[in-house]
């Protein structure tokens, strides 16, 4: 079987407000991303994307000039999903499906931007959903729980009474990647906060406060993936795919469902607990080997329960490992989001996280991992969801 | 002149289970979705039981009991409804029967709220024509 490797990154600037369709910006990382690789547009045979992207193939196949598109998929959910699209390209490529697969999101969701009246198109798609609830918000609106803050603040405080993990070490994780965003010119919050700072900020839904959450901004990423074989005769390092694995738990948005499968935390195993072995075996490597990792956190209390549920630390240790210095750059031993995350670099449904793990292979990242060979990228955690181990090519 | 509260987000479900779930609730009684051949209960209503796949079921009413599993305090609101009543609590119970609701308890302070907490359940009309479960502490 072909061995899929990613050969190209593109993203656009990360800003608020940038008034550009989701098609423009899908157009600019796309284009970026085969410019990186140093191959044509048109050698371009298949798109990868969350089931909720507002950029349709046909619209990309006619604005770039796509010739034979071959594949088209997507997968759950939002945010949850950003490990799997990259997966789902490298499977693609891996059974000879298509040979050039683009994985990408784009978004304009600026509050202001009310791009159509679609729920998943701009502003938020919880404040449009209206006073008839038809669907699963009926079990959730009626009480005042309606924002993903809101969801994430109960998971969280479930981890906190079972674990003892306090709101600090959610700050704290916060703390360091506005650190790494601090290092990145191209992330939108550039100025490092204290954990002062962070305890200063308005509270959103206890334990979550202001800089535990994602920004809220405009911009598009993607990567390309194509065989090893191939991408090793291109412009950039070729980044090995060397597994992927995603599972179906439920999703924050239906909290009665998510607390009965998955999030009852010390009596339950996490979902993503059921797709560790299978990602980390076929790859051959262990938590341990991973040098780096991008862990898609709408709010930074998703980064302990990931690295949990993925077996970097042990069950309820994500606070104390978080504390220890363990998710920072450059002394920890497992840096977490060294660009700056979503609250730091940009909130681009967790799809930025991608470019970084592959800079980081490639030995260009801002916050460089010296010597980093196995990154490890999950989407996030309170969704249908998955992870991805990229490697470097030696 | 007075502010008017703006009004609850209201259920007017598509599907027939969840009318049914909501029609109970008008009528004062808390009543759980159970299969009927394997009884297992199941919340949010399900067309189909997720244990034994029958597709025919019952309603029972629950025992209204519970625990806190989940709590949190909202401060700035999203829906406009509960814009005048923040910081206000919001709970993940988990009734006796096995399964989650979400909810609140009204008589408990947002602060006062802790995973752990036994209450009851308690249908409330919250405004004309709109009756919900929420909780009271069961001290």
């Amino acid at each position: 079987m072909t061995q899929a490797a990613v050969a190209g990154t593109g993203q656009t600037t990360y800003a608020k407000d940038m008034g550009r369709t989701e098609l423009d910006l899908a157009c600019e990382a796309i284009r970026a991303a085969c410019g990186d690789a140093g191959l044509p547009v048109s050698t371009v045979d298949g798109f990868v994307s969350y089931h909720l992207e507002q950029v349709a193939e046909v619209d990309l196949v006619t604005a770039l000039g796509i010739p034979d598109l071959r594949l088209m998929a997507r997968t759950p959910s939002g945010g949850g999903g950003a490990a799997s699209i990259l997966g789902l390209a490298a499977l693609a490529v891996e059974h000879g499906t298509a040979e050039c697969v683009v994985a990408f999101r784009a978004r304009n969701r600026s509050k202001t931007a009310s791009y159509g009246a679609d729920p998943n198109q701009g502003g938020r798609p919880w404040a449009k959903a209206g006073d008839r609830l038809r669907d699963f918000r009926q079990w959730q609106h009626p009480f005042g729980v309606a924002a993903p803050a809101h969801e994430f603040a109960l998971i969280a405080s479930r981890h906190m009474h079972v674990y003892g993990t306090r709101a600090e070490h959610f700050g704290m994780q916060a703390v360091a990647q506005r650190f790494h965003a601090s290092r990145n010119p191209d992330a939108i919050m550039r100025d490092p906060v204290t954990l002062d700072d962070w305890r200063a900020a308005r509270p959103i839904a206890d334990p979550i406060r202001l800089f535990d959450c994602s920004l809220e901004n405009d911009g598009a990423a993607a990567v390309l993936v194509t065989s090893l074989e191939r991408a090793r005769d291109l412009r950039q390092p070729a980044v090995p795919v060397l597994a992927q694995a995603q599972y179906g738990a439920p999703i924050h948005t239906q909290l009665a469902d998510f607390f009965a499968a998955t999030a009852a935390f010390g009596e339950r195993d996490g979902g993503a607990v059921t797709a560790r072995e299978r990602l980390f075996a076929r790859a051959a490597v262990t938590p341990a080997d991973v040098d780096v990792a991008m862990i898609v956190e709408p709010f930074s209390v998703a980064v302990p329960l990931a690295l949990e549920q993925y077996g970097f630390c042990g069950r309820g240790e994500g606070g104390p490992f978080i504390e220890s210095g363990a998710t920072r750059w450059p002394d920890g031993d497992l840096p977490v989001n060294t660009h700056g995350g979503s609250n730091g670099e940009a909130f681009i449904h967790g799809v930025n996280h991608l470019p970084e793990a592959v800079r980081q292979l490639r030995g260009t990242a801002r916050s460089q991992v010296a010597g980093a060979e196995v990154a490890f990228v999950c989407g996030a955690i309170s969704d249908p969801s998955g992870a991805v181990l990229l490697g470097a090519d030696r | 002149m007075n502010e008017r509260a703006a009004s609850y987000p209201r259920p007017d479900p598509v599907a027939a289970d969840d009318a049914r779930f909501w029609e109970f609730v008008a009528t004062g009684e808390l009543c759980i979705q159970r299969c009927a051949e394997c009884h297992t209960p199941r919340h949010p209503p399900r067309p189909v039981c997720a244990a034994c796949g029958a597709t025919t079921v019952e309603w029972e009413p629950s025992s209204g009991r519970g625990e806190v599993w989940a709590k949190t305090v909202i401060h700035p609101p999203t829906l406009a409804a509960f814009a005048s009543r923040t910081p206000y609590g919001a709970v993940v119970v988990r009734l006796e029967e096995g399964v989650f609701m979400v909810g609140n308890v009204i008589d408990v302070e947002p602060d006062e709220l802790a995973v752990g907490m036994p209450v009851e359940v308690t249908i409330v009309e919250v405004e004309e024509g709109l009756h919900l479960p929420l909780f009271r502490a069961r001290w």
